[in-house]
């Protein structure tokens, strides 16, 4: 029998004043180990087409890409079903370096913000200035009581990353923070 | 308002996306030492009103522990520097006495 695999919360949408949705199947894998090592930076690149991220940035390549979650950690996002190839294939590579590899596509939700006002719609439940913040940077924090990790994609597209455990508790409180007519406008 | 740098990641945060781990640059003392020596381990902690020495934890962002010197007082930070080090920096030293100088020095 075959197994049907589901993201969090399928097809779920909010149109505030940014839209709300859960992006779906999305494969992630975390990669822990030395990442000063050439050996290592060879073997990822080799396998998803990336660079390795510098500090709080995200490398991209077609559908495969690269983010630094902390000196000791990337996470690698590619096609949900190509997932558990692409941890066979850089256990094999990463065989004598220290690193470790779990693929965790099914254990996290992601939800996609678009719209010029996800600064405004994050700022009331994070508690980070996104100022700085642009396409390519990365920003781990927490939104509300939660986990979460920001990805800037575009100006105006950004993605959350939190536990799938957490995920209706994330949707409600994007959704909360979104709400047509509530944008604080600190960022114009 | 407690704003922190994490030296892990680069990241000036806000206090809540830290958890707090106690007093910094403790010395273990573990199974043959003196009783006085392990009860102090233990049990005693500085509690000090001003310069103190701190250990976080970058909880929700890169997860990372690190030190923190600062004012339990004002709130003022003097710097944040890496959990491998076992007595403050003498460039956190100088910080502090520039910046409090009647503070008494690490001890
Ligand atoms: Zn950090």
């Amino acid at each position: 029998m075959s197994e049907t695999l589901t993201s969090a919360l399928p097809g779920a949408e909010y149109e505030g004043f940014v839209t709300v949705r859960e992006a779906g199947l999305q494969g992630m894998i975390t990669l822990r180990g030395d990442l000063g090592s050439k050996a290592l930076a060879k073997a990822v690149t080799k396998a998803t087409g990336c660079a390795l991220p510098a500090q709080r940035q995200i490398t991209t390549e077609g559908d495969h890409a690269l983010a630094w979650m902390s000196p000791d950690e990337v996470l690698i996002l590619c096609p949900h079903d190509k997932a558990p190839a692409l941890v066979e294939t850089l256990s094999e590579a990463l065989a004598g370096e220290f690193a470790t590899l779990a693929n965790v596509s099914d254990a996290r939700a992601v939800f996609r913000l678009s719209g010029a006002g996800w600064r405004d719609a994050l700022a009331k439940i994070c508690p980070v200035d996104f100022a700085p913040l642009g396409p390519g940077d990365l920003r781990r924090t927490r939104a509300a009581q939660v986990a979460a990790a920001i990805l800037v994609d575009g100006a105006e597209e950004v993605r959350v990353i939190c536990f799938r455990s957490v995920a209706q508790y994330m949707f409600d409180l994007l959704k909360t923070a979104a709400a047509p007519g509530s944008e604080p406008a600190l960022y114009r | 308002m407690l704003l922190l740098t994490c030296p892990c990641c680069g990241v000036t945060a806000e206090e809540t996306e830290f958890a707090p781990g106690g007093e910094a640059h403790l010395k273990r003392f573990g199974p043959g030492s003196a009783d006085e020596d392990y009860e102090s381990y233990m049990f005693n902690r500085k509690n000090p009103r001003g310069v103190h020495f701190e250990r976080w934890r970058h909880a929700y962002g890169c997860g990372k522990w690190f030190l923190a010197a600062r004012d339990t007082v004002m709130l003022e930070v003097f710097g944040t520097y890496p959990a491998q080090t076992t007595e403050p920096p003498a460039e956190i030293v100088e910080k502090i006495k520039a910046r409090r100088p009647d503070w008494e020095g690490y001890a």
